[in-house]
């Protein structure tokens, strides 16, 4: 089977529409390994990418004042049991342009695979883009992700991602992502991570909300059984006045598992405000009664407490 | 049983129950018949809510004698889904916030089988409409309006028994008349209500009621009667009746 057949099949096993991904008026990137394999631009997206030899570097653009009127997608995978996928990446975001990404992270028979996001984005003044991305890493736990990412967010302007794994394991996360928002911008971080098995989740965000008005939010949900192992590490700074952040993060704990969380708020202009809110613990007891209530067993109660923390 | 009678829906018989150390209910005995709406009224700390929760098998609270029987089968160490399964469910006066569950989701959750047109019926039933199943339950719904999704959800299961703690508390725009008229509407589907309430308003609804007092029913009859002897002679204590646990039991 081709490779573009394989990815489309892990793609589709992770809830992605292969369909889309044939549509030319969906503007699409689809890299296997250091390969690409697809690629599709639309009126006012430019992409180019340029194979690495354990990657591709990619440089995409949205040209000012457009707006992408579907979500831009991205397929990145590996499909063999080992091997490094590294994605060098840059994007440009012209002012006032709107744009969304839908990305899928597919490495479905992984025994030892690195797959290496390593992002600068930039937002201009008055623009907004949303990135959402998917894993899928099927059952070894053999892969390790590390998404990495330089965001600067303009004046006015607005960043939102989501990052996501809920299906099969984790393997090993170590998320970091650092944000410097500029006067009246805004950025929110969602980071949703299932763990189990020996699987270890590190998630370090940073926003510094430097320009008057600027906001942030950084969300974390961490559900962890068996062995697995988290960590997240949250910090906000209110560096100017009339800025507001928050730091948000649950992460439910199960077995032998061990969750750590360390927020920290940073605040250097007295009209600044940054709050954060941590809470690490068993599934909540009251959530739990009210679904065995409905008659849900116990394991059906729970999936649908911890998938519900992770997708909403 | 005697042959040829038919077992009460519920009956509870000399229910005693600790919380912590205490023990708040001290031999309650209450039936409750297939099809009926009786209401428990009783002042804040009377063990109202102690009684639905051990009726339904919510944790933290210890049996320490009696029985709860449901049609004639004692359930009384059964856990909370078993309890579920045969019928029996509870409304918490204060609905739990789940994250991620649309109202959709959270209406579906107790039926056996999708029956979308159910989800719909239901949410007429508390007077939301259809444009409330997308939402999710713990973003953007008042409290009144996630407590009409917690009794929509009840509705929707269809048990043969539902406890619902409070209902008319923190209800917005849900009068009176439209909780009556949600009990009726299930009694008329076959489902009995149980309803816990300090509002003696409430007992106008009732088929029969009980009056609950330090942790014991001191009377059941006609709701009328019951209303009168709550407002002539119920005013809360000045200490709360409880036993230490060395005193009664050990």
């Amino acid at each position: 089977m081709r490779d573009l057949d394989l990815i489309l099949q892990a793609y589709e096993a992770s809830g992605g529409d292969p369909d889309l991904l044939k549509n030319d008026r969906v503007a699409r990137l689809v890299i296997s390994g250091n390969e690409v394999i697809g690629l599709n631009e639309i009126q006012g997206i430019s992409m180019q990418a340029e194979p690495l030899e354990d990657g591709v570097r990619v440089r995409l653009e949205v040209a000012p004042g457009v707006q992408i009127p579907q979500p831009v997608h991205l397929c990145f995978g590996v499909i063999p049991e080992s091997g490094v996928q590294r994605i060098v990446s840059d994007f440009d975001i012209g002012d006032g342009a709107d744009v969304a990404f839908t990305a899928h992270c597919t490495f479905p028979n992984a025994l030892e695979v690195r797959h290496v996001m390593d992002g600068t984005i930039t937002v201009g003044a008055g623009a907004h883009m949303r990135y959402h991305e998917t894993h899928y890493h099927g059952e070894t736990g053999g892969v390790v992700v590390e998404p990495l990412a330089r965001v600067q967010v303009g004046e006015g302007g607005s960043y939102t991602s989501t990052f996501s794994l809920s299906e099969g394991r984790a393997g090993k996360v170590a998320f970091q992502y650092e944000v410097d928002v500029a006067e009246q911008g805004s950025a929110e971080l969602n980071a949703r991570v299932m763990g189990y098995g020996d699987d270890e989740v590190l998630v370090r965000e940073t926003i510094r909300l430097n320009g008057v008005g600027a906001r942030g939010l950084a969300k974390s949900r961490i559900a962890l059984r068996e062995n697995a192992r988290g960590e997240v590490y949250g910090t906000t700074e209110g560096n100017a006045a009339g800025t507001r952040g928050h730091i948000d993060c649950i992460e439910i704990v199960r077995d032998e598992a061990i969750a750590n969380a360390v927020p920290v708020v940073r605040v250097t202009d007295p009209q600044a405000q940054v709050t954060h809110e941590a809470a690490i613990g068993t599934v909540d007891k009251k959530e739990l009664e009210t679904l065995l209530a409905r008659g849900l067993t116990e394991e059906q109660a729970v999936d649908v407490i911890v998938r519900g923390m992770l997708e909403g | 049983m005697t042959e040829g009678k038919t077992a009460p829906l519920l009956q509870v018989q000399d229910l005693r129950v600790a919380r912590e150390g205490h023990e708040i209910l001290r031999g309650v005995d209450l039936q409750v018949d297939a099809g009926s709406v009786h209401v428990v009224l009783g002042l804040n700390g009377s063990g109202k809510s102690t009684l639905a929760y051990t009726l339904m098998g919510a944790g933290g609270y210890t049996t320490l004698g009696g029985s709860i029987l449901l049609e004639g089968e004692d359930i009384t160490q059964e856990p909370i889904d078993a309890r579920a399964r045969r019928g029996l469910t509870l409304a918490w006066q204060e609905p739990a916030r789940f994250e991620g569950l649309s109202v959709e989701r959270y209406l579906s959750l107790g039926q056996p089988e999708p029956d979308r047109e159910r989800l719909l019926e239901a949410l007429e039933a508390v007077n939301l409409d259809r444009a409330y199943l997308p939402r999710y339950v713990d973003e953007g719904l008042s409290g009144g309006e996630r407590k009409r999704v917690e009794l929509a959800a009840v509705f929707a299961m269809r048990p043969r028994l539902a406890i619902l703690d409070e209902p008319d508390s923190g209800i917005d725009r849900f009068t009176l008349d439209d909780i009556a008229t949600l009990m009726r509407r299930m009694a008329s589907e076959g489902s009995a209500v149980l309803l816990i309430s300090h509002r003696d308003e409430v007992v106008q609804i009732a088929d029969h009621a009980s009056l609950i007092c330090g942790g014991r029913i001191m009377q059941t009859g006609l709701p009328d009667v019951i209303c009168d002897r709550y407002t002539q002679y119920c005013s809360p204590c000045e200490q709360p009746i409880v036993v230490e646990r060395g005193d009664s039991y050990a």
